[in-house]
């Protein structure tokens, strides 16, 4: 009998450490929102918030200062564009190939690459653009190679393991029967992957995208090694040339911010944070949307 | 209904399918091709420059010894782990087997895992400089870093434990049940069990994140290298990635050629990384 | 007397090891409904699908003996995709595919080329028509298919058949997945369409096939056991196995 009693007790104690647990994580994003915007919110408004969103001028350290992170939205903004005009093609025809076209003795070597490029870390494609990609945009397309142009090759790569391996996943998850009624009708099997198989899995696809569009918003390391890095006046702001994003804007100065120039660092940080939280609004919407039907 | 002429078309269609084909081959090999060529270029140029010096040596400008750098990334590995790993299991758990399915509080943490999931890293950098090193006075140290990468591993770790223990069969539960077992006995001795695997594989792609990660890191554990290393958790220690990072964009004449090998040894452990993760699904697949 | 619109000639057919047709031997006769019966598993759906070359798509599969459409070899001398637009295909379960109503009609012959838009109404009104329903969906045409009933669906399966003006029509089960009414709906629409295809049926049911079609044949393991007008070969089976299935003593 005591035992049973002692249990019990063991049993809630458990219980609400599990749910203690559970709720670590929302803390933890309570906590991040917090503090973002505790340093992050003052800074905006003593800077002003249009002269902040709106104002290209970015100069930190002149008098009068100037914090405009409008070249660095733009910056970031084109950068996913290019990893995306990049990556999505690429990505989903391998995810294609993966799921439809693919021989089944060599599958598993080629789901074997795709994770390992999801898992090589952002430094070494950083590196790698840096050596390779960055030269060979200098050589054969002309600028001095740090430039949007490489970025985008870089986070395009980047963006690849995410693309391909929801996508494929969800045009695998594509009913047999589809394919069968287009076969039925006299179509080849390219025509029947790309007219009915893969169109019935554009949920899928959609969201792999934005996951894609939030991996190279959010990417740091490797776009501050070929980017340049330069704040460009809007009007200058061309493919060969050097740009810098909201998240290498962070990178290259809190090393030596102090101050309302580090808080307008954090302020760029909330900015991309809004970005995410926009794309993660989205994703929610697909879900229930693919759901619903 | 008048047929309409499908032989003059038939070619076309024919040519358009060989080209789709051809563009789809090509695409696959393409990827495969991008890595392989990022690969051999780390490791072709990176295996040569490892030496004892600069995997055991004293850090100083000539042996940039990436010592301190590794100690510095296992002490993270594990204590990130130490903490993160029974949260999110603990969380997961909670998730699959306490809570009502479809109740508020599972619709929350779903909402806050997801969008934890979908920070940037330098977002979370930016919070852990705040929070831990500057509010806290952790200053730039390795206990800043753990405490930032453990939330950041979090995510990983509940939904891949959630998805292990959503698959372990419900006549496991039953049977455990039905012995008059109490549900927590059942958790811990049939249901954790059956789902580890899963969790393991969980815990593998975590320890490759933290291993690759540098935004997170690099104003939270800093870059400041030990010409010896410490455990000493309050010592600011760049970890492997950071090393890397620092090697790749320093003046030194061997700098690059000492960042190629910090970068092959990174491959190195991505590689078996990888490798072990696949070997735990493979096993799970087979079950 | 009908011609003989396809020509089944000592077909055998294996899945890997598994020999699924045994040497079947069959006449198929134009503008007539020709019924396949049989227990699971006997190969009618087999046979079936040989005839528009859907077995291609499986693996392992091997087929010797000649299938004959007009007196081409399915084969050797025709490309599959000509032969699925002469023979089409109506399948057990309704599978539209998820787009538009128009779109699931229009697919097929925008597959063969055509591309006038106007030319495409008029296409997809047309096999809508025939198949039934137009006066039910003209307008919504642009509604999702799967919104559709599932006797709905099969008929736009139907219909999406007839969309790239087939010559022959093979339906496998194509009721088991329905209602009786829509069931009915289909068999009255079969029979409405007999005088312009050639339609062959694969059907569980045998009230059905003495109901819809001219010709039955029995299927058992893989052998077509007798071949029939449908009144001789449900009134009076010539083989003793004939009669014990449509007796019901076994299957």
């Amino acid at each position: 009998m005591q035992n049973i009693s002692s249990n019990k007790t063991k049993e809630n104690v458990m219980q609400a450490v599990f749910f203690l647990s559970a709720s670590v994580s929302v803390i933890a994003l309570v906590a991040i929102c917090l503090f973002l915007l505790l340093r992050g919110i003052p800074a905006i408004a003593e800077i002003g918030f249009f002269k902040f969103i709106f104002n290209e001028k970015w100069a930190p350290v002149n008098t009068p200062a100037s914090y405009g992170i409008l070249s660095m939205i733009v910056g970031s903004v084109y950068v996913t564009a290019g990893a995306i005009i990049i990556g999505v093609p690429i990505g989903l025809m391998c995810a294609i190939f993966l799921a439809q076209f693919c021989p089944a003795n060599i599958y598993n070597v080629l789901k074997s690459a795709v994770n390992l490029l999801a898992g090589i870390p952002s430094i070494i494609y950083g590196f790698f653009g840096m050596e390779i990609v960055v030269p060979f945009v200098r050589e054969y397309f002309g600028g001095n190679g740090f430039s949007i142009m490489s970025a985008s090759i870089i986070l395009g790569i980047m963006i690849l393991p995410t693309i391909i391996s929801i996508s494929e996943s969800s045009i695998r998850a594509v009913p047999e029967s589809y394919a069968e009624g287009s076969f039925g009708l006299g179509a080849t099997k390219e025509e029947t992957v790309f007219k009915v198989v893969v169109p019935a899995a554009k949920s899928g696809v959609l969201t792999s995208i934005i996951l894609g569009i939030g991996r190279a918003v959010g990417e740091t390391m490797a776009v501050v090694m070929v980017a340049g890095n330069s704040v460009m006046p809007l009007d200058k702001i061309e493919l060969l040339k050097p740009i810098r994003t909201m998240t290498t804007n962070i990178v290259t100065e809190m090393s030596y911010a102090s101050g309302l120039h580090e808080s307008s660092l954090i302020a760029t940080g909330v900015v991309l944070f809004v970005f995410v939280l926009i794309l993660n609004t989205a994703l929610s919407l697909i879900k229930s949307k693919s759901i619903r039907n | 209904m008048e047929a309409f002429k499908t032989e003059g078309n038939l070619k076309k269609r024919k040519i358009i399918s060989i080209v789709l084909k051809t563009a789809v081959w090509f695409c696959g090999i393409l990827t495969v091709g991008i890595l392989v060529y990022i690969l051999l270029f780390i490791l072709v140029r990176g295996i040569p420059n490892i030496n004892m010096e600069f995997l055991f040596g004293e850090y100083n400008s000539e042996t940039l010894s990436a010592l301190s750098s590794i100690v510095a990334t296992i002490e993270m590995i594990a204590i990130s782990l130490v903490i993160a790993v029974p949260i999110g299991v603990f969380c997961a758990i909670y998730l699959t087997e306490y809570a009502k399915r479809g109740s508020r509080a599972v619709k929350i943490i779903r909402l806050a895992v997801d969008t934890l999931a979908g920070i940037p890293s330098i977002v979370y950098g930016l919070f852990g400089m705040i929070l831990f090193v500057n509010i806290l006075g952790f200053r730039a140290s390795i206990l800043s870093g753990v405490c930032t990468i453990s939330i950041m591993i979090l995510p990983v770790i509940i939904s891949t434990s959630e998805e292990a223990i959503k698959s372990v069969p419900d006549m496991y539960r039953e049977g455990s049940l039905g012995l008059g077992a109490t549900r927590l006995r059942t958790v811990f001795k049939i249901v954790l069990p059956a789902a580890m695997p899963g969790i393991l594989s969980g815990v593998i792609l975590a320890i490759g994140r933290i291993v690759g990660e540098t935004a997170a890191l690099i104003f939270t554990s800093g870059t400041n290298v030990m010409k010896n290393p410490t455990l000493n958790l309050h010592s600011s220690q760049r970890t492997l990635a950071i090393h890397m990072y620092m090697l790749a964009s320093e003046g030194l004449p061997h700098s690059k050629d000492m960042a190629f090998a910090t970068g092959a040894i990174l491959i190195v452990i991505v590689f078996l990384v990888n490798f072990a993760a696949e070997k735990l699904a493979n096993r799970i697949g087979r079950q | 007397m009908n011609k003989d619109k396809i020509k089944i000639e000592n077909v055998d057919l294996y899945y890997g090891e598994f020999q699924a047709l045994k040497n079947v031997n069959m006449r198929i006769k134009e503008n007539e409904i020709t019924a396949f019966i049989g227990p699971s598993g006997c190969g009618k759906s087999t046979l079936l699908k040989s005839l528009n070359r859907m077995n291609d798509l499986i693996e392992g599969v091997k087929i010797t003996g000649k299938i004959l459409l007009d007196d081409v070899d399915i084969y050797k001398d025709m490309d599959p995709s000509i032969l699925r637009k002469r023979v089409g295909m109506v399948f057990q379960k309704p599978n539209p595919f998820p787009m538009s109503i128009y779109e699931n009609v229009a697919y097929g012959p925008k597959t063969h080329g055509v591309k006038s838009k106007s030319r495409l109404d008029e296409i997809v009104e047309q096999s809508l028509r025939s198949a039934a329903m137009w006066d039910e969906v003209k307008d919504r045409l642009k509604k999702s298919a799967l919104g559709l009933s599932g006797g709905q669906q099969q008929r736009l399966c139907i219909a999406r058949a007839f969309s790239v003006n087939p010559e022959v029509i093979l339906l496998d089960e194509p009721t088991s997945a329905l209602d009786p009414i829509s069931t009915m709906k289909i068999e009255d629409l079969l029979a409405e369409i007999r005088k312009n295809y050639t339609i062959i049926i694969v059907t569980h049911n045998m009230q059905q096939a003495t109901r819809i079609s001219d010709k039955t044949g029995f299927f058992l393991q893989g052998e077509v056991v007798e071949f029939d007008e449908t009144d001789k070969l449900f009134s009076m089976p010539k083989n003793k196995k004939t009669e014990d299935y449509i007796t019901g003593r076994f299957g």
